[in-house]
């Protein structure tokens, strides 16, 4: 996908303006929330299951290499191939040489956001091969022709009125009067002109949450269950995903499993947990024919031992964005790139580069609502900050940001020097005040007061009058 | 207060040593009520965090150093801030290397620095406090002080004790007001964004009076009622607390007659 994070401000004031974005962001806030707050709620456990999760993939990572080699012999044992993809072009030419090699014209597609990050869809399609995504907000998305804007809600940035306009235009050989007011009525058209395209389809494709290198399985986990459509139903299945989805065993996935729907979508378990362990068996009723996955990199294999190291353990459940309320404001796509909010921030500019995304992770307050909600309990603030770190030493960060910072810690460092600056700015700030008590505008702080009054000093700085009353009283 | 009094360094903050000199005067009121001598060291200005959050590790560690040699040598270190207390008790020790002599002095300091009020009600066992208020107050947690130093409970619980004063709870209370630091000048749509969303939400509280532990969010968020011509008043914990509210809110010009207006710089 071609990146706009370095725009990330323009996008940010575009979508501030977007009423109908707005209105969709509107659920975010509600929805989510409320619903992961209750399923903790109603687990007394889920502290201690969240250590348990972490610990899982910290002793991951830890050994990723055993377990990756581990996993890919499992793989081999059960029938199906393993293909390392070091970079994205190399997930693309691999996956379009087995839809090649497959004769595909279709290809169905479960959600992935490894396919979104190696920009899957554009290449098949210029190959000439029909790509269907199967996952309704991933099919809204694809009729719109736009990227996700949320990880595992791509669509959350429409609005139901926006998805019905989508349908009457996409979906021409159905009766125009048709009444799709309500969402049931969107899902069970999506859902019919969907079940044609899965019968279609030569090769199906999806991502992975878990890749077990006990048995060589791939789970994933939807709640529509157009993964199972896609992965049973056409002869020939791709699993693509990123080096860090491995776990030892399946005792491992299910325990992360716990945490995982819970902090997403507050469901206690997704609607289904689909695994896939190689193609069909010689007595198997159904299955496909060839089995192959995708095991990408690009990039991730050089944040291990890093200051990012821990990012590695996110299993993409979307609670730090769900809390984070920048991403309220501003919705996934200003972020520019497939990974949007707090993990977008971090991963981002391991991914494409710091220079491509110096903004994303600068635009956080560091109010900690994300690592306070991720179930992997990764330091989401501390890694922004160590890619501010990174800018500030490398001179990406603006000029008169990085002298701004300069002067004043240079006043900072010396106060007496400090105090000799900021008294007498103060007498005049709250001479020129006094009778309103805030300012509606200041020279060199329209960042302020374009939105807000500033409130008016009182006067003589605390230390001045500290001062002045330690010697009133050592005087009398 | 007797000479077993714990010695109390006062990190008054760059605000509220700028902008509101008041709190400070409250927080020493509430400490020395506490039965605290406090001592306000003259060699501090700020804690670093606009350094440190911007990336600008070096000159944070440098003034670190300044605060660690200002105050190691008292019993606490104390803010009317959760968020430079926060800066202090979480960060200063990662600003220096593992195993050397400053990584020890911070994290010393680091044991002993505590927010205001967590400090009076964990530390110094503060049950009450003399103060009243005639009206309906509503609050926010400031971000650092509740997620990195868990402070929640303590301010409700003194607030409580309060003659006269209603706790209206603000819906949304733990969600950020859009201040952080530099960040409300850097991404200035979005913070206005942030506190226009956090500035409906006080006024549906219906207090008079909205308080919170933090200047630097008090400030953004009494700004924006301003401006939206709220009459909410606004103001810092501690003043309420101290029963020090003589003061203009912030924000808020003198009350018309008070001589205030005739002053000279």
């Amino acid at each position: 996908m071609k990146s706009s994070a370095h725009s990330f401000r323009d996008n940010a004031s575009h979508a501030l303006g977007d009423a109908q974005l707005q209105k969709a962001m509107g659920h975010v806030r509600s929805g989510f929330i409320d619903k992961r707050r209750k399923a903790v709620d109603r687990m007394p456990e889920f502290e201690a299951l969240r250590d348990q999760a972490r610990d899982i993939k910290i002793h991951t990572l830890d050994n990723l290499d055993f377990y990756l080699e581990r996993y890919e012999q499992k793989v081999i044992e059960a029938g199906g191939q393993v293909h390392w993809a070091p970079d994205a072009a190399d997930a693309r030419r691999i996956i379009l040489d087995i839809c090649r090699h497959a004769g595909a014209r279709t290809v169905t597609k479960g959600k992935s956001m490894i396919s979104e990050e190696v920009a899957l869809n554009e290449h098949l399609e210029a190959a000439a091969i029909d790509v269907v995504e199967t996952d309704l907000g991933e099919y809204i998305i694809q009729l719109r022709g736009e990227p996700p804007s949320h990880i595992i809600a791509p669509a959350v940035h429409v609005t139901k009125e926006q998805v019905r306009d989508d349908f009457l235009k996409h979906h021409a050989h159905l009766p125009p009067d048709r009444v799709l007011d309500e969402a049931p009525a969107l899902v069970s058209e999506a859902r019919e002109v969907l079940r044609q395209r899965y019968l279609e389809a030569d090769v199906g494709i999806t991502g992975a949450n878990f890749l077990i290198a006990e048995t060589g399985a791939s789970v994933i986990v939807t709640n529509e269950g157009n993964g199972d459509l896609t992965q049973c139903l056409p002869k020939v299945h791709i699993v693509i995903a990123s080096l860090e989805k491995v776990v030892p065993t399946l005792e491992d996935a299910t325990a992360i499993l716990r945490v995982l729907a819970r902090s997403a979508t507050g469901q206690e378990f997704s609607t289904y947990t689909t695994f896939s362990t190689g193609p069909k068996r010689a007595d198997d009723p159904d299955g496909p024919e060839a089995y192959h996955v995708v095991l990408l990199d690009n990039g991730r294999s050089n944040m291990l031992g890093s200051e990012f190291h821990e990012v590695l353990r996110c299993i993409r459940c979307g609670a730090c964005m769900n809390h984070c309320p920048v991403y309220h404001a501003v919705g996934g796509h200003a972020y520019g790139w497939v990974y949007p909010g707090p993990i977008g921030a971090v991963l981002t500019p391991s991914l494409i580069g710091v220079e491509a995304a110096a903004s994303l992770p600068n635009a956080s307050t560091f109010c900690g609502r994300c690592e306070a909600v991720c179930p992997m309990r990764i330091p989401l603030p501390r890694m922004m900050r160590h890619w501010r770190e990174r800018e500030f030493a490398r001179h990406l960060t603006p000029p008169v940001q990085r002298w701004g910072i300069k002067i004043w810690a240079f006043a900072a460092r010396r106060p007496a020097l400090y105090r000799l600056m900021t008294g007498p700015a103060l007498r005049v700030m709250a001479w020129l005040g006094r009778r309103a008590g805030r300012f509606r505008s200041l020279p060199l702080a329209a960042g302020w007061t374009d939105h807000r009054d500033f409130p008016v000093p009182q006067g003589a700085s605390f230390q001045a009058l500290w001062r002045r009353q330690k010697q009133r009283s050592a005087g009398s | 207060m007797t000479k077993d009094s714990p010695r109390v360094g006062l990190f008054v903050t760059c605000l509220v040593d700028l902008i509101r000199p008041s709190v400070g005067f409250a927080a020493v009121k509430l400490l020395e009520d506490a039965g605290c001598r406090v001592e306000v060291p003259q060699a501090q200005t700020c804690c670093g965090q606009p350094a440190y959050n911007s990336g600008d590790r070096a000159d944070a560690a440098a003034i670190a150093m300044q605060v660690i040699e200002a105050f190691e040598g008292l019993d606490y270190l104390v803010a009317p801030s959760g968020s430079c207390a926060g800066m202090i008790k979480k960060h200063y020790p990662a600003l220096f290397d593992d195993g050397s002599a400053w990584r020890g002095r911070a994290e010393a300091l680091a044991e002993k620095s505590y927010e205001l009020v967590s400090f009076l009600s964990d530390v110094m066992k503060v049950e009450r406090t003399e103060a009243s208020y005639l009206g309906t107050v509503t609050y926010h947690d400031a971000c650092s002080g509740l997620r990195e130093l868990g402070i929640h409970e303590q301010p409700r619980r003194l607030l409580a004790t309060l003659e006269g004063l209603t706790l209206s709870e603000l819906p949304d209370a733990d969600v950020c007001c859009g201040f952080g630091g530099t960040f409300c000048v850097k991404y200035p749509e979005i913070s206005n964004k942030m506190v226009e969303t956090k500035a409906g939400r006080i006024e549906a509280t219906g207090a008079d009076l909205l308080l919170a532990g933090d200047l630097g969010c008090l400030l953004n968020m009494a700004g924006k009622l301003k401006r939206l011509n709220s009459t909410v008043a606004v103001r810092h914990v501690a003043e309420v607390l101290a029963g020090m509210t003589d003061e203009p809110a912030i924000g808020d010009g003198p009350a018309i007659g008070d001589g205030r207006e005739d002053r000279s710089p």
